[in-house]
């Protein structure tokens, strides 16, 4: 379906639709000369469809030239500031999609936070499903540099069967220490956070509660609101490494995704502890299965099983997640778009830590490296958070396999190490 | 409203008539506010129940079911006007506001909030009250001899907003650019001891950047979280700055927390002096926006129009640096102040700690009491508060010195 794209100039109301718009108020003395009263069911009855209307908070900004509005990005380092161009700024800043969102609302944490020489940041982020059609001028190009040249015609395939891994039960536990599958989920028909209202955020909490309330065996789990939590659960969750809290990083706080914090916000997680999903942080949902050791089979298996069981509710209940053929499954960030899975493992790799290589190993593998502490922090006693690089363009499975298959040869190289054997022979052709 | 400036970008004030008026003007539809009418009074109303703010006390269900569908002419709707005091619940001691203004009209679109805020906030002020302005210096008794073996330093700002633009929580970057081209031009044209010379954040030299912060002037994006929620860092730091005079006494902040905030400062205890050019500089620059067809915010109810709440009237706070450290610890310090109608901060600023029993003094009111008022509350009220001290540096006691409740 088409996202009608509005624009201010396309909007041809008449003298009888702008008055019928006002709600009459019942005495003169209530209203105040500045003051207009929206109905919404006028309106939507006036236009003919809802949205219709021009965008006020917008509107006065296109008082000013492009110029005077267009941010200064001189400074700046990421993919936003990087692409967004005086012309595609005066293309885009009168379009909004039709629950409001604007250019500003997307590009304002790109511009608020400048970015860093070496980390490479997106720098915008979707307020709605719609903004990925709106705003594709600008957010096409940005997946395409973020994406390793998605290309804007490009189909996405999602496969999420577990049978289609190879192997994967068998990681060294003397070396893996953990392993993890996390993605995200948007739901259809809410905007995503840094937009979406109180309303509807909470009416997403209220969905994903009867839906995850639904799931069942080894699945079956509890909901913990952020809200309400006791002091007890609360440190136990933290004991976990389960809780999530209200985002320092100007990154997310700049989005508008920290609004009305900690209100339906929370944590569910099944009983054994594997499995757990977060609502309303940076997305509706984040997923996630893990466990300790090396065996990313059964993480890989209970994170299908739990996520499509999750998907068939949502979509009972009228509300199925966003997804499209060409960007796979939609989420906030547009680094997380296709798949938004990152699977990994905690691995102990003392010696390959300090190879010169391994970099350019990690690169050929498809593989990213982090701290134990996740995004942006140091490996700590050589222990590595070893992750899939992409995000698009390759199915669940395939960045699953990357990992399990990239892991066993880091693994295989440390133990060479370990012998004062190299490694060259073992180092692996781009993938 | 005002007349077009010359070499600006066009900006009219829309007042809701003149809109409707127009017939190239559509009707008005924030789709951004829209949205969430289509959601229950309950499922928008934010839960303020652990809230310790103005707003938080004030805004009923039923007044937010009534606010929601209302939007000023520039689009502030209640959300942008409260979520600062959403998102920062407060403190079990310190009550904020809570609230801000997008703009001009936010004062009164949602004067059903505003005006309970306002009374709450400044002992009872009434919708029907009216504020007087007095920046006539000679007005002023006094002021020009605090003793300086215990007055460090005098020091008067306000804050001035700029009719035509939305205020900093709502603003875009074109109309803060705007400000402050407006603002430099309106700066440049001072003389005498007033003259001076303008440093945007933005461009800024290490050295530029050195000597603003050894003079105390300089000032840096917030990282309260009451000023960050309420969107005024948007873009930062594009079109802030600093200006002051050569003799480093007259400083103004462009785009920090208002359009303008205006500082007369100065060392020793001649709060006359400084009152003095504070008014005069004023004056001379509100003569220079008006001009320009941008005159300060202003009506007769709630004098200056600024972006918080707590700051209407004059946005005034005028205050020494004074050692006092035998009253200061003395358990009728907290109670003469509050008589005096001064506070207390620390040296620092709001919410700091005193040091080496060196206290902020200021007026506590912004609001019903003019200019002039507000500076011989705390002229007389630390003249005051030095004699204490003195008669306890002597063993005595200050009893006698008790005033009444001003």
């Amino acid at each position: 379906m088409r996202t009608p794209r509005l624009t201010l100039r396309s909007i041809k109301p008449t003298n009888q639709s702008r008055r019928a718009c006002l709600k009459t108020p019942e005495s003169a003395d209530q209203v105040g000369p500045s003051i207009l009263l929206l109905d919404p069911q006028r309106i939507r009855s006036c236009s003919g469809t809802t949205a219709k209307m021009p965008f006020t908070h917008n509107e006065f900004k296109l008082k000013y030239k492009a110029e005077e509005e267009f941010p200064d990005l001189s400074a700046h380092n990421n993919h936003m500031a990087k692409i967004l161009t005086l012309d595609m700024y005066k293309n885009l800043r009168d379009k909004h999609t039709p629950s409001g969102v604007t250019l500003d609302d997307i590009i304002q944490t790109g511009i608020d936070n400048p970015g860093h020489p070496f980390i490479m940041t997106v720098g915008c982020v979707a307020g709605d499903e719609e903004s990925y059609e709106v705003f594709k001028e600008l957010l096409d190009p940005v997946i395409s540099d973020r994406h390793g040249g998605y290309k804007a015609t490009d189909k996405h395939k999602t496969d999420l069967n577990p049978a289609n891994l190879k192997g994967g039960d068998d990681m060294d536990p003397n070396y893996v220490i953990s392993s993890r599958v996390r993605t995200g989920r948007s739901i259809k028909g809410f905007c995503l956070p840094p937009h979406c209202s109180r309303g509807e955020r909470r009416g997403i909490e209220k969905l994903s509660i009867e839906a995850l309330g639904k799931l069942s065996g080894d699945l079956k789990g509890k909901y913990y609101d952020l809200k309400s939590m006791s002091d007890a659960e609360q440190q136990q969750l933290i004991d976990d490494h389960f809780l999530f809290d209200k985002p320092v990083s100007p990154l997310l706080l700049a989005s508008g995704m920290g609004r009305d914090w900690p209100d339906a916000r929370g944590i569910w997680h099944n009983d054994t502890k594997t499995f757990l999903v977060w609502v309303n942080e940076e997305d509706h949902l984040r997923v996630i299965s893990m466990q300790k050791g090396g065996n990313m089979k059964e993480v890989f298996n209970r994170f299908c099983l739990g996520l499509q069981k999750i998907e068939e509710i949502f979509k009972e209940k009228g509300h199925p997640f966003m997804w499209t053929e060409h960007l796979g499954y939609v989420l906030t960030c547009p680094s997380n778009l296709g798949t938004g899975l990152r699977g990994g493992v905690h691995v102990k790799l003392p010696h390959m830590a300090k190879h010169p290589k391994l970099e350019e190993i990690l690169g050929r593998l498809r593989l990213q490296k982090r701290g134990t502490g996740g995004v942006d922090t140091a490996a700590v006693g050589g222990v590595y958070d070893v992750s899939n690089l992409d995000r698009i363009g390759s199915s669940e499975v395939q960045q699953v396999q990357m990992v399990v298959d990239g892991v066993k040869l880091l693994i295989e190289m440390e133990k060479c190490l370990e012998k004062n054997q190299p490694i060259d022979s073992l180092i692996p052709a781009q993938k | 409203m005002g007349r077009m400036a010359s070499s600006f970008v066009k900006v009219p004030c829309y007042s809701l008539s003149n809109l409707l008026r127009s017939s190239s003007i559509m009707p008005f539809g924030n789709s951004h506010n829209l949205r969430k009418l289509e959601f229950s009074i309950d499922d928008e109303y934010p839960d303020l129940s652990t809230h310790n703010n103005h707003m938080a006390r004030l805004l009923t269900r039923e007044l937010y079911g009534k606010l929601r569908e209302r939007q000023t002419p520039n689009g502030v709707s209640l959300d942008d006007i409260i979520q600062t005091g959403v998102d920062n619940p407060g403190h079990p001691f310190i009550m904020t506001v809570g609230c801000v203004a997008g703009d001009e009209e936010s004062y009164d679109v949602f004067k059903e909030l505003l005006d309970p805020i306002i009374s709450e906030r400044h002992s009872g002020y009434k919708p029907t009250d009216i504020h007087r302005t007095d920046l006539n210096p000679n007005h002023l008794k006094g002021g020009d001899d605090l003793d300086p073996k215990y007055v460090l330093s005098s020091r008067v700002r306000t804050g001035r907003s700029i009719r035509g633009f939305c205020l900093p929580p709502h603003c875009s970057r074109g109309e803060r650019r705007a400000i402050e081209r407006l603002s430099v031009e309106a700066l440049d044209a001072l003389g005498g001891d007033l003259k001076g010379k303008y440093y945007p954040l933005k461009g800024m030299t290490e050295e530029e950047q050195q000597q603003l912060i050894d003079d105390h002037f300089l000032f840096d994006k917030p990282v309260s979280p009451l000023l960050l929620a309420s969107g005024m860092a948007r873009d930062w730091p594009d079109a802030r700055g600093i200006w002051h005079n050569d003799t480093k006494t007259f400083l103004v902040w462009v785009n920090e927390e208002d359009h303008l905030r205006v500082i007369s400062m100065q060392k020793g205890g001649n709060m006359r002096e400084v009152f003095t050019r504070f008014c005069k500089g004023l004056q001379e620059i509100e003569v220079i926006f008006k001009e320009k067809g941008h005159p300060f915010m202003w009506n007769e109810h709630l004098g200056y129009v600024l972006t918080c709440p707590s700051n209407l009237g004059t946005g005034l706070r005028a205050g020494v640096h004074v050692m006092l450290p035998l009253l200061s610890k003395h358990e009728q310090f907290g109670p003469v102040l509050k008589r005096l109608r001064l506070q207390k901060r620390g040296t620092g600023g709001v919410d700091t700690a005193a040091v080496g029993g060196v206290f902020d003094i200021s007026n506590a009111d912004r609001l019903g009491y003019s200019e002039v008022k507000l500076a011989q509350m705390v002229v007389d009220g630390v003249k005051l508060l030095i004699e204490m001290e003195k008669q306890l540096e002597k063993g005595k006691s200050i009893d006698h010195l008790i005033p009444q409740q001003k």
